[in-house]
């Protein structure tokens, strides 16, 4: 039945998974040019940002058709609300690549120092968080997405971390200062991008379960549905 | 003011066949109830045994109990009593065709033995108010007959009628599914406002409409109630996932 | 534009333009069926305008108003026979249409069941018996009891005869009225019996008239069952009990009489007789029109 909004919610969710690609591709590929200081990476970064933009206008074209044609209800409008959500985050994790490859570009300007923060570490739980925030949309799972919440805790400390360190770096050596603030505002952008993969996985969680658990809130359970359907 | 109702382990038969299955619902005074459903689940069967018109088909037999306020629906009270507490309105207009708009409204007064003229015209105003049909006929009440109307408008003259005895709940079988967007959206806002006064239970195949009209829904099905809740509840999240199914249009 | 549907396509055909054989059909059945219109119609305006011719001449105020005279004398009219034909109408319109619609009633709203299968075919059957047959009857139910012929008998004769048509008619009517009329008289707490006179029967009013009018047209003319019934009378009669002249026993006494002057009364007679009938259902249509509302 209803085959027509069935291929267009079918058509929604490809085209948020091809961006959540982009984005996450834009992601690691800002974090590689950190660690092999690589211009080219930088501007790949720059030059997709439009494709990220533009996936972005056609998902909430496409979703608001749907609520304007096809009156969904129950898990269908969560799905549809969540999409639009989880689109506008997917976009903000686009443009901090954005900045993160600029501040990159800064840097590789700058003579190479050693600064005593892992960034690359950082990078590889921020990736693996909106790769997992992803995998929770692909799955409908909400424990996927659950555990997402947990992860950004331990990023929220790593730039916590990050910022004593650099800070203390540039009172030692006021000469790397430029270098360090780069990092530092690397080191920030990072952390925005994980909570962009927080709001992902708490969208998945209100699509899933039905529960608000934005803000912290507790959803009253974690655990899956009974007979979840494909989406 | 309405009643509440409150149904207990309903069954009810057609013969050898069972159309009801165990049925519990309360419904809350003043409120609007919305029942849904797949066709021949049950619904309409359901609300045509809470004015017994169900008896009208031989062979019609129900188990267990249900009350209207105070008042015991199969023990103790007779059909045509209670029928005067609880009015209904059916799914296709059905004005009386040889009776004048005046007539037709005060029929359910008259042919109960009520006679007084001047009470009659005030009854007739009020409810042809309470109705919002007023304006649009006040100039040809004893004149035209109630089939000469709009179908809209017949079915706001039936409700009219309905009211005029004064029932404390009213039943609705899909009293828009015959009716154009603009009579429907009439109609629903007039269910809005009958709320303050009367109980509302109304049976429609058109989920948005439920949603738009009633607090609480009922989810019917095979002649079983599979969920009763607030009707946010039933559009937003669902808890059985033979609801989820036919709110989202996978059946029915 | 996305298609929904996973049939194979409709194949493309072109219709062929209609042939001029098939319009020629059409217009030699539409003049087929004016035709037997006309036929059935012809039979119909012949007699009404050999009455006409025979009879008009002969009408006049002294045949309105006066009875008849004795053999021989010219002169004298059918006024007692008109109004004894009404007295005797009037009494069986008075038993048979209450009757014939209380069993129309009981066939449609009580009697969808084995009763009323059995109710329904005495029905049929009373109304195959000829109409002497009934006469008969009649005879022996009233006239033997009270030992003389009267009005009163003409009438049961003839009330017998039409309470078939009407009960027949009436159910036919009834069933009519669509169920959910009658649904919103019991969902307005009104009980089943009160809901059939005031709601049902209301509704199929008029039909139920044409019934009965019907009724009424057809034993207007019967003269069978009057012959051992009402009898006749040559003299002004009011009363039930005796024997009373009638319009239709008139004409027959005087057409198979051997003098012209009765022949000429009979013609008369006979005009009067239709335009009587014609007339009296022409005024229950007009005043069932009057009263009925607007779009009803």
């Amino acid at each position: 039945m209803r085959t027509r909004f069935q291929q267009q919610m079918e058509d929604l969710r490809e085209k948020l998974l091809r961006m959540g690609g982009l984005a996450e591709l834009a992601v690691d590929r800002a974090c590689q040019a950190y660690t092999e200081r690589d211009l080219t990476r930088c501007q790949l970064v720059l030059e997709n940002e439009s494709l990220i933009n533009a996936a972005e206008r056609e998902i909430d074209e496409l979703a608001f058709d749907i609520l304007a044609t096809q009156q969904p209800a129950a898990v269908d409008l969560r799905f549809i609300l969540a999409v639009t959500k989880i689109n506008a985050d997917l976009e903000r994790v686009g443009d901090q690549a954005v900045n993160i490859a600029e501040r990159i570009m800064d840097l590789i300007e700058l003579p190479a120092v050693d600064l005593p923060v892992d960034i690359p570490r950082m990078a590889t739980a921020v990736s693996a968080m909106v790769r997992r925030a992803l995998e929770s949309f692909v799955e409908g799972k909400a424990e996927l997405a659950q555990a997402v919440l947990e992860m950004d805790h331990v990023v929220d400390r790593m730039r916590d971390e990050a910022f004593i360190v650099l800070v203390r770096k540039m009172n030692e050596q006021p000469q790397v200062t430029q270098q360090a603030l780069d990092a530092l505002l690397v080191a920030r952008n990072l952390e925005r991008v994980a909570d962009h993969a927080t709001n992902i996985s708490e969208d998945v969680i209100f699509w899933v379960l039905g529960a608000d658990v934005r803000h912290h809130a507790q959803a009253a359970s974690v655990a899956p549905r009974p007979e979840r359907r494909e989406q | 003011m309405g009643v509440g109702i409150a149904v207990e382990q309903l069954n009810a038969f057609y013969g050898k066949t069972q159309a009801l299955f165990d049925i519990n619902i309360t419904v809350l005074a003043n409120h609007a109830t919305a029942l849904i459903g797949p066709s021949g689940c049950g619904k309409s069967t359901f609300i045509r045994c809470l004015n017994r018109m169900h008896e009208t088909v031989p062979e019609a037999r129900v188990e267990g109990k249900v009350s209207i306020g105070d008042l015991s629906v199969y023990n103790g009270t007779s059909a045509t009593e209670l029928r005067r507490r609880v009015g209904m309105v059916f799914q296709k207009p059905n004005p009386f065709p040889t009776m004048s708009i005046y007539d037709n409204v005060a029929a359910g007064l008259r042919l109960n033995g009520f006679r007084n003229r001047k009470k009659l015209d005030e009854i007739v105003q009020r409810s042809l108010h309470s109705a919002a049909l007023w304006d649009e006929v006040k100039d040809h009440l004893h004149k035209k007959s109630g089939a000469s109307l709009s179908g809209g408008q017949q079915q706001r003259l039936c409700i009219a009628r309905a009211l005029a005895v004064q029932p404390e709940v009213l039943l609705m079988d899909e009293p828009c599914s015959a009716l154009d967007p603009i009579s429907t959206g009439k109609i629903e806002e007039l269910i809005f406002q009958l709320k303050e006064q009367y109980t509302i239970v109304i049976v429609t195949h058109n989920m948005q409409q439920a949603a738009r009209v009633a607090e609480f829904t009922g989810f019917f099905l095979l002649g079983k109630m599979i969920e009763f809740d607030k009707t946010e509840k039933i559009f937003t999240n669902p808890s059985d996932k033979r609801t989820e199914d036919y709110v989202t249009g996978r059946f029915g | 534009m996305n298609s929904t549907s996973t049939a194979a396509p409709i194949p493309q055909i072109t219709m062929p333009p209609v042939s001029w054989r098939r319009r020629v059909t059409d217009h030699v059945m539409t003049g087929v069926s004016v035709l037997t219109v006309l036929l059935v119609l012809l039979p119909l305006i012949a007699i009404f305008g050999y009455l006409v011719f025979k009879g008009i001449g002969s009408i006049n105020i002294a045949f309105l108003t006066q009875t008849p005279k004795p053999v021989g004398e010219p002169g004298g009219g059918m006024a007692n026979a008109i109004a004894g034909s009404m007295v005797i109408l009037g009494i069986a319109s008075l038993l048979g249409v209450p009757l014939g619609i209380g069993a129309g009633i009981f066939l449609s709203e009580y009697g969808r069941n084995r009763y009323g299968d059995v109710v329904r075919f005495v029905s049929d059957v009373l109304n195959g018996v000829p109409s002497i047959v009934i006469g008969i009857v009649a005879y022996g139910l009233v006239v033997m009891r009270q030992k003389h012929f009267s009005a009163l008998a003409g009438g049961v004769a003839l009330a017998i005869m039409m309470i078939p048509t009407i009960a027949r008619t009436t159910e036919q009517m009834l069933l009519l009225v669509p169920q959910a009329i009658r649904e919103a008289a019991y969902g307005l707490g009104v009980s089943r019996w009160r809901t059939t006179l005031s709601i049902t029967l209301r509704t199929a009013t008029s039909g139920v008239i044409t019934g009965v009018m019907l009724a009424f047209a057809r034993v207007a003319g019967e003269t069978a069952p009057l012959l051992f019934t009402a009898f006749g009378n040559q003299f002004w009669n009011w009363k039930a009990d005796q024997p009373t002249a009638a319009l239709s026993l008139q004409i027959f006494t005087y057409a198979i009489s051997p003098f012209d002057e009765w022949h000429r009364q009979a013609w008369a007679g006979a005009l009067v007789l239709i335009v009587l009938i014609v007339g009296a259902v022409a005024a229950v249509r007009i005043a069932v029109r009057h009263g009925t509302l607007a779009g009803a």
